[in-house]
């Protein structure tokens, strides 16, 4: 059959099925979409073989494509599932990263706990590690003496500290994440400091006897934020390592893989970093709150939190 | 070879083909986007001020939101285009050419931050050109490419050439090569379809002045034009 011929006799169809796909709801017509899908395919098959010309085959491979996205189309329709994300795929994605997440641990535990103690015991240590503007900050805001307590607290309104938590926090998880692309060594090296920043600042306010401003003040949102970076810096470095060793795979596949591997976590950090802004917006900056009714809510908070952590074992098998 | 062709099969056996796009139209893309994100975050800005603190707490949600979700949520409500994407024709999507999801989205944006290292781009840059589809390192972890959805050029009107039929036998590839460019030469300048047309002297035996209308005539009547 000669092109014109095959053009004319299917010249209606095809715009017959451009209109429907230039209407923005063209998925809801899906069973159109099928019948159209499985009857262009067989032109652009017939017009390869048979070798009609460029044009022609652009165009049918175009209305193929756009059918194909129509009926392979993200289905936002089938709704996230809090409930089963929350029950299963984060708990589930936790234990996947296990080995990481206690690597991250440990690269963020220990140089604040080492910095931490140096600090408690020398008097100018803190200078080594903080220059003298940020620690006369860090002294002001756990002073005893302040209405609010907390990050750069010099205004008063919770809402906007609310808003620069989780602009700041998260955004510091998401570098720690992607900063895993560098064979890992850019997410050790953001645990490593955060680890570092942390300690030596709670080194310096146990010294400077702080303690009943500073440990309450993070308790409660600590149980979030601090996991949740630790979380972070296990997606980065499982991201790392499929570089470094990435087994029976290529390591373009392996990489892939973690990527799609990191989706449940990032969600999950996600929701626990908010949730942490709120806390430490909201809650942990008062002052009017009797320190133990802080600590015992913020130990509740860590005694749920990691329960909750490991609640992803029992899929341990799959 | 140097070609930006992406071919998949789907499912039906059909091979789908589809163009790659390259850095250029992605950075500028990207520089409509920023600008856009720029122009955004003034207006809240300024739509903050009267609210004062309450208003700056809000602005600094939208701060996170245009940072990190802009590209997200373009890319999965509109058709893998955000406006920038949209200007230029171009459309992310997975690499088996369907449309992205949420979670591919975000795990390609927020692996921008590596991208962007060691400045602007640069680690981006180089592993877009160091592999045959144009993908960054946020589209290597994803499995998402940027693709061409620009609208085609319409072919040729052919109905008022008279057909001629061919001087000898010709093959099939030969055949679409005539109909090609019958098709083509509205893209041509007239010394190159000259200069093409006089390849093919001996079949066509033709003198300078017609010979381009000649093969055209040819063209047309492989195209089935009586």
């Amino acid at each position: 059959m000669k092109q014109q011929s095959f053009e004319q006799q299917h010249e209606h169809t095809w715009r017959e099925i451009e209109q429907l796909l230039d209407k923005p709801k063209a998925a809801e017509n899906s069973a159109r979409c099928a019948e159209c899908y499985m009857l262009l395919s067989q032109h652009l098959a017939l017009s390869k073989q048979r070798l009609y010309d460029a044009a022609l085959i652009e165009r049918l491979n175009k209305l193929v494509m756009r059918l194909y996205r129509e009926l392979y189309r993200y289905r936002s329709e089938s709704r996230f599932n809090l409930y089963a994300f929350f029950r299963r795929d984060f708990p589930l994605s936790l234990y996947h990263h296990r080995y990481f997440i206690a690597v991250a641990l440990l690269v963020f535990i220990l140089p604040g706990v080492v910095a931490g103690l140096w600090i408690f015991f020398d008097e100018y240590a803190i200078y080594s590690v903080l220059d003298n503007d940020s620690v006369r900050q860090v002294e002001q805001m756990y002073d005893p003496a302040a209405s609010k307590l907390g990050r750069e607290r010099e205004s008063e309104t919770d809402i906007l500290m609310f808003g620069f938590y989780i602009q700041n926090n998260i955004s510091v998880a998401f570098r720690c994440f992607a900063a895993g692309l560098l064979a890992g060594v850019g997410t050790l090296l953001v645990l490593f400091s955060n680890g570092l920043h942390i300690g030596s600042v709670a080194g310096h306010l146990t010294r400077l006897d702080y303690v009943d401003t500073f440990y309450p003040f993070v308790v409660t949102h600590g149980a979030f934020e601090l996991t949740a970076i630790v979380f972070s810096g296990a997606a980065g470095l499982k991201l790392g390592y499929a570089i470094l060793n990435p087994g029976y795979l290529s390591r373009l596949s392996a990489l892939r893989q973690t990527g799609r591997d990191a989706i449940p976590m990032l969600y999950g950090i996600v929701l626990m970093l908010i949730i942490a802004a709120f806390i430490e917006a909201f809650w942990s900056s008062s002052t009017s709150l009797p320190i133990n009714v802080k600590y015992t809510v913020g130990g509740i908070c860590w005694t749920l939190v990691l329960l909750y952590c490991f609640s992803g074992r029992r899929y341990g098998s799959r | 070879m140097l070609d930006t062709s992406y071919r998949v099969e789907i499912p039906g056996g059909i091979e789908l083909e589809a163009q790659v796009v390259g850095p250029v139209p992605r950075f500028l893309a990207f520089f409509i986007d920023f600008c856009i994100r720029g122009v955004l975050l003034i207006v809240a800005g300024i739509a903050s001020i009267p609210f004062g603190e309450l208003g700056f707490g809000f602005w600094f949600i939208i701060w996170f939101l245009i940072e990190w979700f802009y590209p997200v949520l373009f890319e999965v409500f509109r058709r893998g285009q955000t406006p920038g994407k949209k200007a230029l024709g171009i459309s992310v999507v997975n690499d088996d050419l369907t449309p992205v999801s949420f979670g591919t989205s975000l795990v390609r944006n927020l692996l921008r931050t590596a991208d962007f290292l060691p400045f602007f781009y640069l680690a981006g840059l180089i592993t877009m050109v160091s592999n045959s589809r144009f993908q960054r390192l946020g589209d290597l972890a994803a499995g998402t490419l940027v693709i061409s959805v620009r609208e085609t050029a319409k072919p040729a009107d052919v109905s008022n050439i008279t057909p001629l039929a061919p001087p000898t036998t010709l093959l099939r590839t030969e055949q679409t090569a005539l109909v090609d460019f019958l098709h083509r030469s509205q893209h041509l300048s007239k010394p190159r379809q000259q200069e093409l047309a006089k390849i093919l002297d001996d079949i066509t035996h033709s003198e300078s002045a017609n010979r381009v209308e000649q093969l055209h005539r040819i063209g047309a009547w492989f195209l089935g034009v009586r």
